[in-house]
């Protein structure tokens, strides 16, 4: 009795190591990618760390000073929460309406497809360098046109309430890679759903909201998700808008703080880099990218709970 | 229970091995025989193929100096580079590092990661004070500890268009601010609602119109001797700002020096405001004479020391000055042949002016200011002048990359768009702000 107890332990413990050693590529990945780094961060947003001398033991002191003396968090928490709330969804509005405008044209699709995809190609820098450009307030070709039609003239990234805006027409420019996944879907909704409406009397209005939307909610629920998740993680664009417009992009030991102008650029991937790199504060670094971490958790759940139930009822 | 406890230990190991991943500041000993023959690494930012070649020179000039040492020069490197490698150390990290900036000697210095050159110094006996300028020596150390030397040397003075000076009937650059506040009024061409010609930027984002460059002029001091953020103390920061807002107001106002400051090129670039005729005077380093003349600029430049405060008339000459640093990384292995590196590129009096006249910079010694092999033009000896008055200065080092530089900027860019009236609260919050970032690096 107790070989067979043996033999079938000795069984039982080769076939969990045997899953283990399926699973390993993953177990290892998600170890050394994400919760070394995740528990490093945790560690380090206790400690004054300066990257060069051994981490001292400091408490909630680096919390303290992120929190009520770090006078670029809260501008940086609240353009992040706008692009976030703002960028987001005028993203998945503007694919969303692009992929059904170009689903239905008839002849040229292609081209137009192609057209409304090249721009998500381009490098983030370039892009932005070359909206700057478009948009200079004082040179820029937009601010010249809208000058010879009477219309006024905004500040764009050198003026604090319409740089985000600004920000936000260069990413819905780049809709290209939602486009591609809306067109997918939208093309992927059965035609017999929409036949069986057109007979029940549905005009094109209602036939997206009951037929179009139901059946392509989940991607929908896809691209608000990934939208907000690298949202919280924008950091190119605006440091690019806001050294050019600034006039400071380059030059042999320059000081640069980022958020021009008047902070309204700011993200907090950027104040990881300013405190962990310009100023050596790993610890305030660290309490930055942890309150990302939360805020992209919390976003993330909410949105998977929401999407949790029409996805149940759709199923 | 028992998989609580596990994810408590696993949890715990985690971060215990994240502090196997820190950096470390232990030293090693300079006990390394520089007579013997050795390969050591060189870091340094320059890029532009005439600045490689001013490097390569240099360093065959170093070889044939000393042929046991043998110098891997890696080039193109930036600070964020440096200190990733001077974190991680290893046998392919820098033995011999320089920087662009200033900022980061706080950092470097008192966190040991520089190799502290008092030591090599003495046991070479370098006077500093008869080999370097003070403000070079001041922006080289921290709190007392040496862990850097000048490099070659940047002046900043006055830039002026002798075509648009004689135009207005000008023969004279300015000396004190009052007359160079006229002036700027003179050579200002209002055009629309810009301008067709403006007589200088004031603004904040004006290129090199930084506060800490203005404040220079007055002499300011930025910290107590305690440490502490001096600037509401010390009346040369409000007057630097009183004379700068003024001359804004004067000139047009913040909002249409703005607008016609979105119309500049880029400030490293051909069509830099100054090249073009936008602006007839500016603020700027030695540099820029040989960036105008590579622009193809048709009209004469002039250059003189940047204006003084008139109850400081007596002081004209003075400017701001900044640099590049070179140092020893503690983690080498080879810190006696690293030394003979350093020394030879910031003392050797030929390899420094050499270094200079190839790449257009202010040397760095006494002795290379007043050497006769050092390729002078009318315009250049104004900033070797600049360099060598007893009243330039500069910034100081902290301990957080220079984070007080930016935010007493910030308060400028504030108080110059009317958005902080009052200047004396403003300065003293700006003092306070400063104090907590200082005590949140300390």
């Amino acid at each position: 009795m107790a070989t067979v107890s043996l033999g079938l332990r000795q069984k039982r413990r080769k076939e969990r190591l045997r899953n283990l050693a399926f699973l390993s590529p993953w177990l290892i990945g998600v170890g050394v990618f994400f919760l070394y780094p995740l528990a490093s961060t945790v560690y380090f947003s206790f400690m004054k760390y300066d990257g060069f001398t051994p981490p001292v033991w400091t408490g909630l002191k680096n919390w303290a000073y992120v929190f009520n003396d770090y006078p670029m968090f809260w501008p940086a928490l609240r353009n992040t929460l706008w692009l976030v709330i703002v960028m987001v969804a005028l993203r998945v509005l503007f694919g969303l309406g692009i992929g059904l405008l170009i689903t239905k044209v008839k002849t040229g699709a292609g081209v137009f497809r192609t057209l409304f995809y090249l721009p998500y190609l381009a490098p983030p820098v370039a892009a932005t360098m070359a909206f700057a450009f478009l948009l200079n307030p004082g040179t820029g070709p937009v601010n010249s046109i809208l000058g010879k039609l009477g219309l006024p003239q905004p500040g764009w990234f050198n003026d604090p309430a319409w740089s985000k805006p600004a920000l936000t027409l260069l990413a819905i420019w780049g809709i290209g890679d939602l486009m591609v996944i809306f067109m997918a879907s939208l093309l992927d909704v059965p035609k017999e759903l929409y036949e069986a409406s057109e007979l029940d009397g549905a005009g094109a209005w209602k036939r997206f909201v009951h037929v179009t939307l139901p059946t392509i909610q989940p991607i929908v629920l896809f691209a608000v998700v990934t939208g907000v998740i690298q949202t919280m993680q924008y950091y190119t664009q605006p440091l690019i808008a806001g050294k050019v417009a600034s006039g400071v992009i380059g030059g042999s030991g320059q000081q640069f703080e980022p958020g021009y102008p008047d902070k309204s650029t700011l993200t907090l991937p950027q104040l990881v880099y300013n405190l962990g790199f310009q100023r050596f504060d790993t610890g305030g670094a660290s309490v930055v990218a942890l309150v990302l971490f939360v805020l992209a958790m919390i976003f993330t759940a909410f949105l998977m709970r929401r999407g949790s139930g029409f996805l149940a009822t759709d199923d | 229970m028992q998989r609580l406890s596990r994810a408590l230990i696993g949890t715990a190991a985690v971060a215990l091995l994240a502090t196997a991943c820190t950096g470390t500041s232990e030293a090693p000993k300079a006990n390394d025989d520089a007579t013997k023959d050795v390969t050591i690494t060189f870091w340094h930012g320059w890029s532009a193929p005439s600045e490689a070649a001013a490097i390569a020179a240099n360093i065959k000039a170093f070889e044939t100096k000393h042929p046991n040492i043998k110098v891997k020069v890696v080039g193109n490197i930036n600070d964020d580079k440096i200190k990733q490698a001077l974190r991680a150390g290893g046998p392919n990290s820098p033995d011999v590092v320089s920087s662009f900036t200033t900022d980061n000697v706080g950092t470097f210095c008192s966190s040991k990661v520089f190799s502290d050159l008092k030591p090599f110094l003495e046991k070479s006996a370098i006077d500093l004070d008869k080999t370097f300028p003070k403000a070079l020596q001041d922006y080289t150390q921290y709190q007392g500890t040496r862990c850097t030397l000048p490099l070659l040397n940047d002046a900043y003075g006055l830039y002026y268009n002798k075509d648009a000076f004689k135009a207005a009937g000008i023969t004279e650059p300015p000396k004190t601010l009052s007359e160079f506040d006229a002036i700027a009024k003179k050579l200002t061409k209002p055009k629309g609602d810009g301008y067709s010609q403006l007589g200088f930027m004031p603004n904040f984002h004006g290129y090199e119109s930084t506060s800490g460059h203005f404040a220079a002029q007055w002499g300011a001091t930025y910290f107590t001797p305690e440490g502490k953020s001096n600037l509401a103390a010390d009346p040369g920061f409000a007057k630097m700002f009183t004379w700068q807002s003024n001359l804004v107001k004067e000139l047009g106002g913040f909002a249409k020096l703005e607008k016609y400051r979105a119309t500049f090129g880029d400030e490293w670039g051909a069509k830099n405001p100054f090249h073009t005729g936008q602006v007839a005077m500016s603020i700027d380093g030695e540099w820029r004479l040989g960036m105008a003349k590579e622009a193809g600029v048709k009209f004469d430049i002039g250059t003189a020391p940047f204006p003084v405060p008139d109850d400081q008339a007596d002081t004209y000459g003075k400017g701001y000055l900044s640099g590049t640093i070179v140092g020893i990384a503690s983690t080498s292995q080879k810190q006696n042949a690293a030394w003979e590196l350093v020394k030879f590129m910031t003392t050797d009096t030929k390899a420094v002016v050499d270094f200079a006249n190839a790449i257009h910079n202010v040397p760095s010694t006494l002795e290379a200011l007043k050497s006769p092999d050092l390729k002078v033009d009318e315009g250049f000896k104004t900033f070797l002048d600049i360099a060598q008055h007893a009243k330039s200065n500069t910034t100081p080092a902290s301990p957080n990359g220079g984070a007080y530089q930016l935010t007493l900027q910030g308060f400028g860019y504030q108080y110059e768009a009317g958005k902080e009236p009052d200047l004396a609260a403003g300065l003293a919050k700006t003092d306070a702000q400063i104090d907590k970032d200082l005590a949140q690096a300390k």
